[in-house]
């Protein structure tokens, strides 16, 4: 199984197809390849569970979107993985790893450095710093990042000519290449959006993380944004992104992950998923087919709102009566 | 005319001061620090403090120039070291509190009377306990050399030489900086100061290069501290709260994070107040103006000015317009 998920083989649409549906559409179901192992990991926010995953696992070389309605937990859950939070768990069971280096406590940077680079919903572009320095700053082992280094050109200036021509081809596919002079605080959000991913595959990445990559930007470039994010799976990346957009997971993720109230529901190929009832349940709610009509109202519940018109008309006419101690009494009843 | 032209001669006197260039190497700390990182530090004074306590200090016990000005730096390096490790994880307004409060606490530990034969206490350490070593350095022999109407001592307490070395250390430590800035290094604290985040999620490690910061634009306070010791004495209070505004306030006027910021903007601070200074002096009657007053108004006009640039031109005078106009 391992050696059809190698890179080549993941541009075949047909190869995942058939690799993923051999998988079983559990939560924290088990891959063939996974690149991402997470285990247990739990955030509180005070008495609030943000988060609270098991188990989850992210195949190598494929499109996973991870979806849930807001407040799942979907971004808390980036913050962990990629140590920009620290897990409440951590130290009580919180594991998680990525190409089998356990990542449990290392900073937001060596989480970059191994490999797994981020994007960020809210985009962080340098904006007062040109779409080229932005894009330079994203490459790796720069000796010129040296402080002692730095101060002798012929130590990094070869290395920096390199660095530039690939942020020029990047900045080409990406259709920035005219604004590289420009100031990234100049650019439309989509276009930061686009800047931003540029800016993370500067690092060679094998896993990048999108979190809303589509948010707020117009369907023009969403297409290209989508092709862009398609050529980089079929180049043998894995990407995994929350988006909120269904038409955007259903037509490019080979595999969608679900999560709900901080916790993973369900977890299958992007139909099997939408059809799945814990997935209506999380996004509609448990009870959004049952009808709440007057006619359905049984006898009970009749029987209990009319007690209640009874007691409060009973303790208006208590409070009109003046007796002083009545308001507060009323008070703690509301609560 | 005359006292027209004695103003002009104060303002080039005041402009080519060994005072003036020491604030300038610590502006160019400074702008380290706030220009091109983004770090608040509001104890540049204190730097400059630690720097000039450790090289006087250390010479008057008999240890040689070069010794130092190595305690001079150590001191500041240290200094750097634990403001830095507790503050710089935490947002930058934390390092503006620490860092005011920490030169407070050297200053007025400087002043412990139980210092007395180490500081020298309130009354500090008088030059002559600790300049020798420096004048003997000197090549440029004795008598004086007359420059224009400027008129100095070849080696002297405060002449032609002490300023040679104070504004080629000011040349020296420019050059540094350009060095630093246009390289990748630099191109990370700018990345720093824009967003700490973006910079930690490509991998970077952010708080090494804004500690790394820290300590060269501290090292630099150090340098202008010791250099501005050399022609007058060690005292606590003149390098206290009001020096490391007067260093925002060149750094403003000059531009943050450019290379020549620091310098135009500290020998415009220092002439500006001179000439503000002596045209009160000259021209206001003592009845409305005494000479001490004008001394307050000089800084309170500097003010005003500090204020104006920041309204109306808050990139100042060499600052890029373009990088203001976007609101990171």
């Amino acid at each position: 199984m391992p050696e059809q998920a190698t890179s080549p083989s993941s541009a075949d649409p047909e190869v995942r197809r058939r690799m993923m549906s051999e998988v079983e559409a559990t939560p924290g179901s088990k891959k063939p390849d996974s690149i991402l192992v997470v285990n247990n990991i739990v955030r509180q926010f005070g008495g609030m569970t943000a988060v609270n995953v098991d188990h989850l696992e992210v195949q190598r070389g494929i499109i996973t979107a991870l979806i849930g309605p807001n407040g799942a937990g979907k971004t808390t859950f980036f913050n962990l993985i990629t140590g920009f939070d620290k897990p409440t768990s951590a130290g009580k069971g919180a594991h998680w790893s990525f190409e089998g280096n356990v990542l449990d406590k290392t900073s937001a940077s060596s989480v970059a450095r191994s490999g797994m680079v981020r994007t960020f919903q809210l985009t962080k572009a340098l904006s007062r710093m040109t779409v080229m320095d932005n894009m330079m700053l994203g490459a790796q082992h720069q000796a010129g990042e040296n402080l002692l280094k730095s101060m002798f050109k012929p130590l990094w200036g070869r290395q920096e000519a390199e660095v530039e021509a690939k942020a020029m081809e990047l900045l080409d596919r990406f259709n920035l290449l005219e604004k590289k002079d420009d100031f990234a605080g100049s650019l439309s959000g989509g276009q930061r959006k686009l800047l931003e991913m540029a800016r993370a595959l500067m690092s060679d990445p094998t896993m990048i993380m999108l979190d809303e990559p589509m948010a707020g930007v117009n369907p023009a470039l969403t297409q290209s944004l989508l092709s862009h994010i398609q050529t980089l799976r079929d180049e043998g990346m894995t990407v995994l992104f929350v988006e909120h957009d269904m038409h955007v997971v259903r037509h490019i993720s080979d595999w969608v992950a679900v999560m709900a109230e901080g916790r993973l529901v369900a977890e299958g190929s992007a139909d099997t998923v939408m059809s799945d009832p814990a997935v209506i349940d999380a996004y509609l709610g448990a009870h959004h087919d049952t009808d709440l009509g007057e006619e359905e109202v049984s006898e009970e519940v009749l029987a209990e709102i009319a007690e209640e018109v009874a007691a409060e008309a009973a303790r208006r006419e208590a409070e009109a009566e003046g007796a002083p101690t009545e308001p507060d009494a009323g008070a703690e009843e509301k609560k | 005319m005359d006292t027209f032209f004695n103003i002009l001669q104060a303002m080039a006197r005041e402009m080519v001061a060994p005072t003036t260039a020491a604030v300038a190497i610590a502006v160019i700390g400074l702008n380290v620090h706030f220009g091109f990182t983004g770090l608040l530090n509001m104890g540049q004074a204190g730097f400059m403090l630690l720097g000039a306590y450790g090289f006087a200090i250390s010479i008057r016990n008999g240890l040689p120039l070069p010794v130092g000005v190595l305690f001079g730096f150590g001191a500041a390096f240290l200094f750097a070291l634990i403001l830095g490790i507790p503050t710089l994880k935490l947002r930058g307004d934390y390092l503006a509190i620490v860092t005011i409060s920490a030169a407070e606490i050297i200053r007025f530990s400087g002043r412990l009377s139980i210092l007395t034969d180490f500081t020298g206490a309130a009354q500090g350490i008088p030059g002559s306990e600790y300049r020798d070593p420096f004048t003997a350095l000197s090549f440029f022999g004795t008598g004086s050399t007359d420059i224009g109407f400027l008129d100095y001592s070849n080696t002297g307490v405060n002449g032609w030489w002490v300023r040679f070395v104070a504004w080629s250390l000011v040349a020296i430590c420019s050059v540094l900086v350009y060095l630093l800035v246009r390289s990748p290094w630099g191109r990370l604290l700018r990345g720093i100061r824009e967003d700490e985040d973006a910079i930690r999620s490509l991998g970077k490690n952010v708080f090494a290069i804004k500690m790394q910061a820290l300590v060269i634009g501290g090292l630099l306070g150090a340098l202008g501290g010791m250099v501005y010791v050399l022609p007058g004495s060690v005292q606590a209070d003149a390098m206290g709260r009001s020096m490391t505004f007067f260093c925002y306030t060149a750094l403003l006027i000059g531009g943050a994070a450019t290379v020549f910021g620091p310098i135009l903007g500290s020998i415009i601070f220092y002439t500006a107040r001179i000439f503000v200074k002596s045209v009160a002096n000259a021209y206001v009657p003592d009845s409305i103006m005494s000479s001490a007053e004008t001394e307050s108004f000089s800084y309170i006009v500097v003010g005003v000015i500090l204020m104006l640039v920041v309204i109306f031109r808050p990139q100042g005078i060499l600052g890029n317009k373009r990088e203001l106009q976007f609101n990171a």
